[in-house]
């Protein structure tokens, strides 16, 4: 375990224990099943965003894509009556196209990723709206794709299915960071892309499959996202996520500027920022200030980690 | 400087190092990398504080606290890695901090100005450079000249420079040489640091020799001959350029051709070339000659304009470096920080990148398989590291050449391009990436060895060609590639 990752570790463990003693309802079953199914669903997608990050990218469109594909699943199953499975596989591959637009206009034109994913979050946003005739969606009674409904939002032995399905993507996406070719091949572009094409990395291949990732795990997002809600309204369904994702990257250690970054610290990051959530609600603190109290513990967190980090990293030359 | 000390965590980078410059004298300062001169270079230009000893200018002792105490008590500072702002203009980069300005209360940037002492600036090193060119747009040699423009412009009382030769041709050393001893003439303190010791020789009025952050010796003008000065920096004598026998029995084969390849950079310009299997080619030729732009496209770098490249008889397509090192033609690029490593990760990560495939099975990487690979790679190379888990920005230039080379001969090459090779790096470093290049060659592979010291290519080439504007103005063989034989097809 990095410095960084330890670092996140003990921070969310002095939060839990913290809230945990001026709040006892903090440890009750339903709240921490509570707590796990949020961290699983946005843990999710910030993985996907963290990726690209790594890449010294930025994926701005998660949240106008979960509502986009939200919006579309509700309409294919209760309107259009599709098989689940072809719905849910429908969703999927668009997130992963989404995805590959932004890679190939961003490895193969050069555009700004910050300026593309600019334009997803917009375009996206009002396509949901006008799609949905800017009216709430949502699946009723759910007759017909129950086992969707379970997969996505049921709990097996206690544990909710969002954290279970979060378990196995983190999983994935461990191995294929931290121990793959291509996991490789990223961190050495976000380092320095120049020196990994002198190196033969295919790097317009690499930061596409970038991309192309962090749309199909927004995508998975979206479908746990629009059964939990139960209702999609296309102008605020996902808000902000595309800033959850990016706190929690950032939170768990990765560098905006590229290069830095691992699966574990950015699931620890998704989780930082749903407990202190979670402690707004529970502290009685007005839910007004639920943005402030992030801020506030996510700066003074970097505050502290560039005072005292400084001390343990080597007086770089 | 007197029995000034710095340590580093884990490292005595100097250790009560005495050193002194007069007003109108030209002090050398040289040692192998490591040596402790960097360090000694960043006290004086206020970058680092001593933790002992004192500093005094003029007789009154100084404490510097930052480059801005540094600039301010006229000491000027040219650094080995070319610090300009790729992103502004000339103008903007040799004025950066200290733009004239119109009187009044806006006190706005007097443009006209401040372009006009440029191009002064500029010309006095005879760089012929439009001062509102983008220094993103000039080539690493270019980019010097405006990094010593900048010094030359701040009128400095002492100027330290450290290997400000390293990307430029011999003319445009020459002229800096010239501006220096003006400057000397004019009661300037110098500190000049750099590894060609023919540089030494030619300007120095005394050289200081610094060993393991200590003084290791000091010669005088006279007394100063390459010999001394490089037992002193090891401790030992080196061998320098035994003089090979050239290589005629080896039965050679065509094994990189060139057909009338127009690059970017001189489109008019046809370039065709043989280098045979078992041969060192040095390119020679003067800043902009073309050379790093030939090899950038021979690599897939940038796409030709026109032409083809042969391996063995086989067009080659070229679309990127990846299509080249899958044919087996891998090239170490001159400018080593931005393309040649990935400072930030480790030498195992470098000098397995390009080959991490064959380390792996199923897309994963195994671990064990790239460890041993790249602890032999490294021991193979007698690269100097703690670790191989050390990142690479913590080695000294000359293992980080060492490095990149490293990426490559697990790929076992047919055609290895180096570009300025040995820039930057030390004597002894230098001397083992010459017999690596040699090994490779009498391993069958076809070696393109682009350099601006003509020493190294005249002693390091079978054969030589010399580039001029795009173009190839003559080839040379051993036998009479001679420094004056190069130069007058260089200038051509």
């Amino acid at each position: 375990m990095t410095r960084k990752e330890l670092g996140v570790l003990l921070l969310l463990a002095a939060l839990c224990v913290i809230v945990a003693i001026a709040s006892p309802q903090f440890l009750s079953v339903t709240n921490v099943q509570n707590v796990a199914r949020l961290v699983g669903t946005y843990g999710m997608f910030s993985i996907g965003v963290g990726i690209v990050i790594i890449t010294g990218g930025i994926d701005l469109s998660v949240g106008s894509i979960c509502a986009l594909l939200g919006v579309l699943l509700s309409m294919m199953l209760v309107e259009w009556g599709w098989p689940a499975a072809v719905a849910l596989a429908a969703v999927i591959a668009l997130g992963a196209c989404l995805g590959a637009a932004h890679g190939l206009l961003v490895a193969r034109l050069r555009l700004q990723p910050f300026i593309v994913t600019l334009c997803g979050l917009l375009l996206y946003r009002g396509a949901a709206r006008y799609i949905a005739e800017d009216s709430t969606k949502g699946f009723g009674t759910g007759q017909g794709f129950e086992w969707v409904r379970t997969l996505a939002s049921g709990n097996v032995g206690g544990v909710p299915m969002p954290f279970v399905l979060l378990c196995v993507v983190a999983g994935l996406a461990w191995v294929l960071l931290h121990r793959s070719v291509f996991g490789r091949h990223l961190f050495a572009i976000g380092h320095n892309a120049e020196a990994a094409r002198y190196s033969g990395v295919n790097t317009r291949a690499v930061i596409t499959w970038a991309y192309i990732l962090s749309g199909i795990l927004a995508a998975f997002s979206a479908i746990v996202i629009a059964f939990y809600t139960n209702s999609i309204s296309p102008a605020s369904h996902g808000n902000f996520y595309e800033l959850y994702a990016i706190a929690a990257a950032v939170v768990g250690g990765c560098s905006l500027r590229g290069g830095e970054g691992s699966v574990v610290g950015i699931v620890m990051g998704a989780a930082l920022l749903q407990v202190l959530r979670n402690l707004v609600n529970l502290l009685d603190i007005p839910g007004s200030l639920d943005f402030a109290v992030m801020g506030a513990v996510i700066l003074i967190g970097a505050t502290a980690d560039q005072l005292f980090g400084r001390r343990l990293r080597r007086d770089d030359e | 400087m007197s029995a000034v000390s710095k340590q580093f965590p884990g490292v005595t980078a100097l250790d009560g190092v005495d050193f002194h410059v007069a007003a109108g004298e030209i002090v050398g300062l040289v040692g192998e990398n490591g040596a402790g001169k960097s360090t000694l270079m960043k006290i004086l230009g206020g970058i680092h504080q001593a933790d002992s000893g004192t500093i005094a200018l003029e007789g009154v002792p100084v404490a510097m606290h930052g480059p801005a105490d540094a600039a301010r008590l006229g000491i000027g500072t040219i650094h080995q890695e070319r610090e300009v702002i790729e992103t502004l203009d000339v103008a903007g980069n040799v004025f950066l901090g200290r733009e004239p300005r119109w009187a009044g209360p806006l006190r706005l940037v007097d443009r006209r100005r401040m372009e006009a002492d440029t191009e002064q600036q500029l010309a006095r090193i005879g760089a012929q450079i439009s001062p509102r060119i983008v220094v993103r747009r000039l080539s690493p040699a270019q980019q010097q000249l405006v990094a010593i423009a900048r010094a030359l412009s701040m009128n400095a009382r002492l100027l330290v420079l450290d290997e400000p030769t390293a990307s430029l041709g011999a003319s445009e050393a020459e002229r800096l040489f010239a501006v220096l001893q003006d400057l000397r003439a004019g009661g300037t303190a110098i500190v000049y640091v750099s590894h060609r010791l023919k540089e030494i020789e030619a300007l120095a009025d005394r050289v200081v020799v610094l060993r393991d952050g200590r003084n290791a010796g000091v010669l005088h003008r006279g007394e100063i001959t390459r010999d001394r000065l490089v037992r002193l920096m090891v401790g030992r004598a080196i061998d320098g350029g035994v003089p090979r026998q050239a290589m005629e029995a080896r039965t050679r084969e065509a094994r990189l051709h060139l057909d009338r390849i127009r690059t970017r950079r001189y489109p008019l310009a046809e370039v065709s070339l043989t280098v045979n299997g078992g041969e060192v080619l040095g390119i020679a030729g003067l800043i902009g000659a073309g050379r790093s732009e030939l090899a950038e496209t021979i690599c897939g770098v940038v796409p030709a304009v026109s032409g083809r490249v042969l391996l063995d008889g086989q067009p080659l397509v070229l679309d990127s470096p990846r299509d080249a090192i899958r044919a087996g033609m891998c090239l170490i690029p001159e400018d080593r920080r931005g393309r040649g490593i990935i400072a930030a990760m480790t030498v195992r990560e470098n000098v397995t990148l390009p080959a991490l495939g064959s380390y792996a099975r199923l897309g994963l990487v195994k671990r064990s398989a790239e460890t041993s690979a790249a602890q032999h790679t490294a021991a193979a190379l007698t690269i100097k590291t703690s670790s191989i888990e050390s990142p690479v920005a913590t080695l000294s230039g000359g293992n980080q050449q060492k490095v990149v080379l490293g990426k490559w001969l697990a790929l076992a090459p047919r055609v290895m391009i180096f570009d300025e090779p040995t820039q930057g790096v030390d004597i002894g470093a230098k001397a083992e990436i010459h017999r690596l290049i040699r090994r490779l060659a009498e391993d069958g592979a076809a070696v393109v060895m682009i350099s601006s010291d003509i020493e190294e290519i005249v002693a390091e080439s079978d054969r030589v060609a010399v580039m001029h504007e795009g173009l190839i103005t003559g080839i040379l063989h051993r036998s009479s590639s001679t420094p004056e034989a190069i130069m007058q097809l260089a200038i051509a």
